[in-house]
């Protein structure tokens, strides 16, 4: 059976490109980059010139930019390394109720060393309150962490008026980009970022990289002990095929970004006015908001998204009910419930992430199949009336 | 993550629906915590369940279940189907993941609450021993 893949907010296929350029630092040029001798001299290189590549196309400086083992990696290096820094300064942290796990478990982890947290609200189209934000800045704010593009309803926060905000208060402000870095132009000096994480496996990229920009000046306090890679912020050997490979990754999103974005927005939407059309008493989350192009999420009422995600898997498609990150809890999510949706309805929430691979026969392929799966599970809910 | 047995009555899922005028009936669970299960009885005279049907909302387990379970105590006497535990159940599906053994619990509980009902009705005797204040495997204490 074909699969479907429809989850490429989960993780990308690595493209062909990217895996031809990793080749060599997986086979002969295995030498350690931190080593002296001459032939761990091409592999520091590749390293760096990696390093640059990505750095050009963020605007920012390779110096800036080290490398971690995932976006999970990153937020936590960025919160808990600013938090720990700046701990004399104050121990207040500002983020929202719709972060990716990975922020606000940190957050939470602070929160049992004594840090206070405000978790903003958002509206319906997951987006925070600039006013909110405001009043809830105090004296003892010392870093502010709102992520770019949400990963399960791909809703965009207004990144630059809270970057603003957050330097003309003089406080630090991360972002969670893993979800645009790759999809959309994102230049943290523009938008007054100070720290910007992001993972290579989200844009076509290897698994076990990610990103993270610290702007020159920032201090960071590092939680993992070790030698003294990554400027001294993150120890560990650096892997030259992962680095190799995110920044050719990222070189071919950059490149075919604009038209990329057209044709998987395109899909998108004829992926919702189909379904929607097809299938009564179903609505998709955070419709008016500016999204990412391929993401799109749709609650259909009396019936529980497992039972959706597994009956789509029996004609191969991908899709998630929530994030694969949180497929392992039984609670709905807490951005479906984060944009006031109620929480019967909730449960019946399904993530589709369009990607560069997909075609307009697999989105035909939803359509097909899915008013038939929605409905065979209506008639066995109790939720539903079928009289 | 699931067991062919599971997957096949998720997919093919039997005795789905409602019986008019139910001789017993029992509902477990609420939509906040994800799950909802209704079961249906019809008992004869001899309290022997002639028919069980279902409806469910609930993951593909929550699902199975309640198939397997309206399976299972087809045709059972209603002291018999009370044996019909949670540990029956999955065993019946050849096993579910630790995180959905709630979902087999819900099971049970819609059995006994459907014959509890059955029995109060015509005053009958009968052995329940599980309370049903976790009326969905504990979720929703949480």
């Amino acid at each position: 059976m074909k699969v479907v893949y429809l989850d490429n907010n989960a993780t990308t296929a690595i493209a062909p490109e990217v895996f031809e350029a990793m080749t060599p630092y997986l086979t002969a040029q295995y030498a350690n980059p931190s080593s002296q001798y001459s032939f761990a001299h091409s592999v520091r290189e590749a390293v760096e010139t990696s390093r640059e590549s990505i750095a050009t196309s963020l605007k920012i400086k390779s110096s800036e930019l080290i490398f971690t083992g995932s976006g999970t990696e990153s937020a936590n290096l960025a919160i808990k390394g600013v938090a720990y820094a700046y701990r004399s300064r104050g121990n207040h942290i500002i983020t929202s109720e719709i972060e990716h796990p990975c922020v606000l478990e940190s957050c939470k982890a602070l929160e049992k060393e004594g840090f206070e947290v405000t978790y903003l609200p958002v509206n319906k189209e997951g987006e925070i309150s600039i006013e909110a934000l405001k009043s809830a800045i105090t004296d003892k704010t010392i870093l502010i962490s709102i992520m770019f593009a949400n990963n399960e309803i791909g809703a965009i926060q207004p990144i630059k008026k809270i970057g603003d905000i957050a330097r003309e208060h003089k406080i630090l402000f991360h972002v969670d980009a893993v979800q645009s870095v790759g999809k959309m132009p994102v230049f943290p000096k523009e938008l007054n970022v100070d720290l910007l994480g992001f993972a290579a496996h989200k844009f076509y990229g290897p698994k076990g990289i990610g990103g993270l920009y610290i702007r020159n000046g920032v201090r960071l306090e590092k939680y993992i002990s070790g030698g003294h890679q990554e400027r001294n912020r993150r120890p560990g050997t650096e892997s030259a095929a992962n680095v190799v490979g995110m920044a050719k990754a990222l070189e071919l999103c950059i490149n075919t970004m604009v038209e990329e974005g057209e044709k998987e927005r395109e899909l998108r939407d004829y992926l919702e006015t189909e379904l929607t059309k097809r299938i009564p008493e179903c609505f998709i989350n955070a419709k008016n908001s500016n999204r990412i192009p391929g993401t799109s999420s749709i609650t259909f009422k009396y019936v529980e998204g497992e039972s959706i995600l597994l009956s789509l898997d029996m004609y191969g498609i991908c899709v998630s009910s929530g994030s694969a990150c949180s497929a392992g809890d039984l609670a709905a999510s807490h951005v479906i419930l984060g944009i006031g949706v109620p929480i019967e309805e909730a449960q019946g929430t399904i993530r589709f992430g369009v990607g560069k691979y997909n075609t307009r026969e697999d989105i035909d392929k939803v359509i097909e199949v899915m008013p038939k799966a929605i409905e065979k599970l209506r008639m066995m809910s109790p939720l539903y009336n079928v009289k | 993550m699931y067991s062919e047995k599971v997957i096949d009555h998720f997919q093919n899922p039997r005795n789905v629906g409602i019986i008019e005028n139910p001789d017993g009936y029992g509902k477990i669970g609420n939509p906040s915590c994800g799950d909802i299960m209704e079961i249906y009885l019809r008992i004869n005279g001899s309290h022997i369940i002639e028919d069980a049907k279902f409806r469910t909302f609930g993951c593909a387990s929550a699902i199975a279940t309640s198939s397997i379970a309206t399976e299972l105590i087809k045709g059972k006497d209603i002291h018999e189907a009370l044996k019909v535990t949670n540990k029956v159940v999955i065993e019946s599906l050849d096993g579910l993941p630790p995180k959905k053994v709630h979902c087999s619990i819900m099971a049970e509980e819609a059995i006994q609450a459907a014959i509890l009902d059955y029995a109060t009705k015509n005053s009958i005797k009968v052995n329940v021993e599980t309370c049903h204040s976790h009326t969905c495997g504990g979720c929703c204490s949480k």
